[in-house]
């Protein structure tokens, strides 16, 4: 755009590159491949995935008004999309008349160093953490450990992760690819004075992280949180949580840091009997969960007397200025949608480089970080998928994830100029838009007959094609099309004897 | 009723079995079923890799074939690319064409049915005289189950089949990998829900798997031919286009 269009405001900023992780180091179907081929985490991932999917089909179904509130879910975060820059105004008063701070960070970089100033500055090198995505997003952790500052993780799930140099691979249950034994080895492997004989129950485990966890909660003055929702009104923030160590960290240090994403916004407090019906039941299959924390400002005397709220951007405006992919922002990170993603199923989190993996994943990461040209690993996530249309079946706010995708794949095709595919596309398109030049390419089809040869089964092509054929057969085109059966004698012939109510093959088909 | 029988572009070249099932068993049902011959494809496969101004031709193409006023239906023995006439063609229409177009995509897509949609809903016939005296499971393809809901129509239509032994096939709705150009971008994975569901298959016993999308069976058979499994596919017409031959009756 040239220097003409003054006065025009430009398109809001994406995530910067090489902040935070919203981008991974390989395309998805390279980072796929090695998660392909480790068997233990397709087991453990299946076997997870299967066990939340039941519970959740079973606690939705007992709802009888469930999809009305999913009606009312979507109704709710549309409305916050629509007028969000004024609903963050009001939230924003209400947390500082409530006696709370409250930050703008325009991106990962501003977010990661506000954090760390206010950190620097109650004196602390340490800091508490409640399980975040946002947090994770803007790479907080890490940023923090490059100023001499340690995060832990006290989520366990978080803490497992940390613990094993990991990376999170689903939005609720980071440690999904790892079982009990894996996780034995981690906590005998980096917990301090952890009990050599320690056994891989569920119980041990928790009993051993429960005992280093107490220790950090008792000692450390900083806390550091995300938020599920943060209400306009009252400027009121809130948690759901599972295990009670996010409940420890929002009410036992002095200092209390919380970062949210933007569109976390509910106008009322009201809202929240819908969300947390909807939130637990998608997520962890749960009626309720069992922790529900909230604070609003600060309260002399009781909990953190020092709150600050750091309101992250980070390409949402850019999500919110796209009129299609703004409904992507409606998302509540329940997960639902990754639980029944057969593609999330076989390859995993990593795959999708992201903080946000799986369907929503796929959509969310290149809305907030973009999709820079056809070798940014962004740009395969739209493709990521075989719209198959479970996730939006599974979404508790009804976001249209497969039209979201298909909207993406479009947006990518625009931005990456002349192709390969780009020219197949157009002349299959040409061939294709009229019955004459359609019959002539089919004549042209029935070549594949050489090909094919005598066994009738085409078992390997050229690439790109030969991702098809590494695994699977085609059959040889048919000798005759359709539509030269439908204008011969013989098609003819049937036809009318259909008329007459009888099938001239009969029950033949079965013995071909 | 005077019914146009939508080839598809795959089932035209590839599957016409699938086709002319369909034409012959709407036909025995007592309708007039024409097969107009400027159809080429839906789009489909342009708008879902991202291709949207150039599956416009195509919708256009499709509105003009079929907006003919002495058409009272359109049938497709594919739940996927009636899925696509009535989710994505008002989209394109929108974005890249006429007004003109976009009322004749509309109008055209509120005629158009998925074979067992049609039988069900507008014919209200479950039982259509088919005989299949075969061991037979029923994948529900992804486009037929969530983007038309065609629920469970399919099953009502094979259960009235004589003889038929239907077994019912496991984790049905999970996605059998095909997905268009996903099979080929993401073919590993593609390959992974494969293996899943021809397992499934096979822990059937079934000596076919039937569906209502050529295109996933050509996914699934692809795969139980290179693993020469011995299952074979067959379209959910040809099965209710089967009748016992006046011989064995
Ligand atoms: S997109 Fe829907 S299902 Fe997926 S995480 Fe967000 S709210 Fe949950």
């Amino acid at each position: 755009m040239s220097a003409v269009t003054l006065g025009l405001p430009s398109f809001p900023p994406r995530s910067p590159e090489g902040a935070g992780f919203l981008r991974g180091a390989e395309k998805f179907p390279a980072a796929a491949h090695h998660e392909l081929a480790n068997a233990q985490l397709r087991r453990n991932i299946g076997k997870a995935t299967h066990t939340i999917r039941a519970k959740r089909i079973h606690v939705t179904e007992e709802l009888p008004d469930w999809e009305e509130l999913r009606d009312a879910g979507s109704a709710i975060k549309t409305d916050v999309m629509a007028r969000l820059p004024e609903l963050l105004e009001q939230f924003e008063a209400a947390v500082i008349a409530r006696g709370g701070t409250v930050h703008w960070a325009a991106d990962a970089n501003e977010a990661n160093a506000i954090v760390t100033e206010l950190v620097k500055t109650t004196g602390s090198d340490e800091v508490i953490k409640v399980k975040s995505m946002a947090t994770q997003e803007i790479g907080l952790n890490e940023h923090l450990e490059t100023q001499g500052i340690t995060a832990y993780e006290t989520d366990l799930a978080e803490l497992i992760v940390q613990l094993g140099h990991d990376k999170p691979s689903h939005i609720l249950v980071p440690a999904i690819h790892r079982n009990r034994s894996e996780i034995r080895e981690i906590f005998l492997r980096e917990m301090p004075d952890v009990d050599p004989e320690l056994g891989d129950n569920p119980a041990e485990l928790a009993a051993a992280a429960r005992k280093f966890l107490r220790h950090k909660f008792m000692t450390t003055p900083v806390a550091i949180s995300g938020a599920n929702f943060g209400i306009a009104d009252t400027g009121t923030l809130t948690v759901v949580e599972s295990e009670g160590n996010g409940r420890m960290c929002l009410t036992l240090p002095k200092t209390l840091i919380t970062v949210m994403g933007i569109e976390k916004i509910l106008p009322t407090y009201r809202d929240l009997e819908v969300f947390l019906q909807l939130l637990p039941r998608s997520s962890t299959g749960e009626r309720m969960n069992p922790y529900t924390s909230m604070w609003t400002g600060v309260t002399p005397g009781d909990g953190p007397q020092e709150f600050h709220l750091v309101l992250l951007d980070n390409g949402r405006t850019a999500a919110l200025a796209d009129k299609i992919g703004r409904e992507a922002l409606n998302c509540i990170r329940c997960s639902a949608c990754l639980n029944v993603c057969p593609v999330y199923e076989r390859t995993g989190g990593h795959a999708y480089g992201s903080t946000y993996p799986g369907p929503i994943g796929a959509v969310l990461t290149p809305q907030l970080a973009g999709m820079h040209g056809k070798d940014d690993p962004n740009s395969t996530l739209p493709f990521a998928s075989t719209l198959c249309g479970a996730c939006f079946d599974a979404c508790p706010v009804k976001i249209d994830i497969p039209s979201l995708l298909v909207e993406l794949r479009h947006q990518k095709v625009e931005q990456s100029g002349v192709t390969a595919e780009a020219l197949a596309m157009k002349a299959a398109s040409y061939a294709m838009s009229s019955s004459t030049r359609w019959t002539a390419a089919q004549k042209a089809a029935g070549l594949g007959r050489i090909v094919a040869g005598k066994k009738g089964k085409i078992s390997t092509l050229p690439p790109p094609l030969n991702g098809w054929t590494a695994a699977r057969d085609i059959p040889a085109p048919p000798k005759q099309t359709f539509r030269s059966w439908w204008d011969s004698d013989e098609g003819r012939a049937a036809l009318d004897q259909a008329r007459r109510g009888a099938h001239p093959d009969s029950d033949g088909k079965a013995e071909k | 009723m005077r019914v146009a029988l939508f080839a598809t572009c795959i089932g035209d070249t590839m599957f016409p079995d699938a086709a002319k099932a369909t034409a012959l068993l709407l036909t025995r049902l007592g309708h007039d079923v024409v097969f107009p011959s400027g159809q080429t494809c839906c789009g489909q496969m342009h708008v879902n890799t991202g291709y949207q101004p150039e599956a416009l031709p195509l919708v256009t193409n499709y509105a003009d074939t079929f907006g003919d006023i002495s058409i009272d239906a359109v049938v497709a023995p594919s739940g996927s690319c009636v899925g696509s006439v009535r989710h994505q063609h008002e989209i394109v229409a929108e974005r890249y064409g006429t007004a003109s177009l976009c009322g004749q995509v509309k109008t055209v897509k509120a005629k158009t049915y998925e074979l067992s949609e049609f039988l069900v809903d507008v014919l209200g016939v479950t039982d259509v005289g088919a005989y299949f005296p075969h061991r037979v499971t029923y994948h529900p393809t992804c486009h037929s189950l969530r983007m038309l809901r065609v629920g469970d129509k399919p099953l009502q239509l094979l259960r009235n089949v004589r003889d038929i032994d239907l077994v019912e096939l496991p984790e049905a709705d999970s996605c059998c990998g095909f997905g268009g150009t996903f099979a080929i971008k993401n073919a590993e994975t593609s390959t992974a829900m494969l293996a899943d569901k021809i397992r499934h298959v096979a822990d059937t016993g079934a000596e076919f798997c039937s569906a209502g999308d050529s295109s996933c069976l050509m996914h699934i058979g692809g795969g139980l031919s290179r693993l020469q499994m011995g299952t074979k596919t067959i379209h959910l017409a040809e099965i209710l286009a089967s009748v016992e031959s006046r011989v064995h009756a």
